[in-house]
């Protein structure tokens, strides 16, 4: 019934000082698609990879615009994420009527990561199943922030989060330190980049599976003045994906160890 | 809202509910105690401690603004020395007529938001734009109430280089001018300042500032019979906020001596 004695109450630490529901629900946030944030000195991008359940099925939406100066991607739990972005919008709202300010975009990350903590210390509730990468820019620039269940959050010059986003991880690590002076060109490059090292090795990134959200000034190949936040989808992206390099011949296959059973085996 | 009209504290009517078939033990009381309006309602129905006016400019290196020390109860000038301009933040300041206990709970107010504002420690504060915003809000609510905080009130300061100077009453209205006057003030000192401010906003140095406000709180002081002679400037530069200590003009009564109701009661 349960994979470990100390699993039933998320309230309940195990004899190694860990909270295994806090963990299953992180184990969610990867069973999502990926996605990939980064930031430049003036602009933060969101790349995330669409799935659809089925040649007759639609993809699912994975990103959200929560204000016209923040966004998010989500990896886990759509109906989670919908819960808590709609929290958002109540926020930045309220932050409009009551000072006539964007809300900072670090309050509202505090914000959602404070109700994710109370999730992971009250008796009788559950963690959220979902991660947000939250891009957004205020008065002190362009940001990019993580959101996990365990109500943790940081600020990142790049992240991604979702299924096999450890090879995402790889590429912005190797490449990090060329992005605060990038252009949004190369930016969202890089992105496309690395958000193809999560794909499997038969799949490529498309018009269809392929949503890039962007704050900041526009680019020259898109037909807008606009600055706030905008999702791009379907072939408005054409352009960026054409920018991408081709993947050399799959000689080198650096495949990870596929194992069965991908969850987290616990200690005891 | 309660849908049961035997629930809203009339006796009980055989026209509704004639056999009483909602349950008793389920109805809300509704006797003496329970309802809101048995101790009855008080509201602010006049201001009773009262500033009068505040006059503020725009000039080159930011805002400047004037009040004078008077709280008057009706027509005594009851205390002389009141402080009607507050710093709000590094680079705010709010002058108010009106209601100087009204205008003491928005002091407390502020310095509340102002705190909170500071413990987040992320870097971000309240300029002149949002405190004006959430004071119009506040304002805007208390009136929509029917229990209005009674004062009209000038933030001024300076935000992200730009100069902010904007206007916001009881009644939550609100307006934006390179000079603005409440009380007595906005019929006898905003012409002059008008005269004297628009169109050179980017001219005025502040020692000009100072001399134009000294004048009208000098006509003012002559006109106004709620008015006194102690008064302070405020400023806000970008450097941040500067209040005077208290000050006063030379002002010659010579003249009234002649003047039937001034000098010595002559037939």
């Amino acid at each position: 019934m349960f994979r470990n004695t100390y699993d039933s109450d998320n309230t309940v630490f195990s004899p190694q000082g860990r909270l295994h529901q806090v963990e299953y629900a992180l184990e969610a946030v990867k069973q999502g698609s990926a996605a990939v944030g980064l930031r430049s000195k003036t602009h933060s991008i969101l790349l995330a990879l669409k799935r659809s359940t089925g040649e007759l099925a639609s993809y699912q939406q994975k990103m959200f615009r929560i204000d016209d100066h923040v966004g998010i991607a989500i990896a886990g739990l759509t109906s989670d994420a919908r819960v808590l972005s709609n929290f958002m919008r109540q926020q930045a709202m309220s932050s409009k009527m009551a000072f006539n300010r964007p809300v900072p975009v670090n309050r509202l990350v505090s914000a959602i990561a404070d109700k994710a903590q109370v999730n992971t210390q009250e008796y009788g509730r559950r963690p959220y199943g979902v991660g947000f990468l939250v891009i957004g820019r205020d008065q002190s620039g362009p940001h990019l922030y993580e959101f996990s269940p365990s109500g943790n959050s940081y600020e990142y010059y790049a992240m991604s989060i979702g299924a096999r986003s450890q090879s995402a991880k790889t590429y912005l690590e190797k490449h990090y330190e060329s992005f605060a002076d990038c252009s949004l060109e190369d930016l969202i490059k890089h992105g496309l980049h690395a958000l193809r090292e999560t794909l499997q090795q038969d799949k490529d990134l498309n018009v269809n599976n392929t949503s890039i959200g962007i704050v900041g000034a526009p680019s020259a190949h898109e037909k807008t003045t606009n600055v706030s936040f905008r999702i791009l989808e379907g072939e408005t992206i054409q352009p960026f994906l054409d920018t991408m390099v081709p993947k050399d011949a799959p000689a080198a296959a650096p495949a990870p160890p596929a194992s069965a059973d991908e969850d987290v085996q616990m200690a005891e | 809202m309660d849908h049961f009209p035997t629930n809203w504290g009339r006796p009980r009517n055989d026209g509704f509910d004639a056999y009483g078939t909602y349950p008793i033990a389920q109805r809300p009381y509704n006797g003496l105690g329970n309802d809101v309006f048995s101790e009855g309602v008080q509201r602010t129905q006049q201001p009773i401690v009262t500033g009068t006016s505040v006059l503020a400019i725009k000039y080159k290196d930011g805002v400047m603004m004037s009040a004078d020390n008077l709280a008057s109860y009706g027509s005594l000038a009851r205390f002389k020395d009141v402080q009607r301009l507050h710093p709000v933040g590094n680079n705010t300041i709010i002058g108010a007529g009106g209601d100087m206990s009204d205008f003491q709970y928005i002091q407390a107010l502020l310095d509340d938001l102002m705190v909170e504002e500071f413990t987040e420690q992320d870097g971000h504060a309240l300029g002149p734009g949002e405190i004006h915003e959430y004071l119009s809000q506040v304002m805007y609510a208390r009136r929509s109430k029917m229990d209005p905080l009674w004062n009209s009130l000038i933030v001024g300061g300076v935000q992200d280089g730009k100069r902010f100077l904007s206007y916001v009453d009881l009644l939550g209205t609100t307006y934006s001018a390179s000079t603005l006057a409440t009380g007595y003030g906005s019929y006898i000192a905003q012409p002059l300042l008008r005269k004297a401010v628009e169109g050179n906003e980017d001219v005025i140095t502040e020692e000009e500032a100072v001399k134009i406000l000294e004048q009208s709180m000098k006509v003012l002081f002559y006109r106004d019979a709620r008015s006194l002679n102690k008064y302070q400037i405020a400023k806000i530069t970008g450097d941040g906020v500067a209040i005077s200590e208290s000050r006063s003009v030379d002002t010659h009564w010579s003249f009234a001596d002649g003047i039937r109701g001034y000098g010595a009661q002559t037939q």
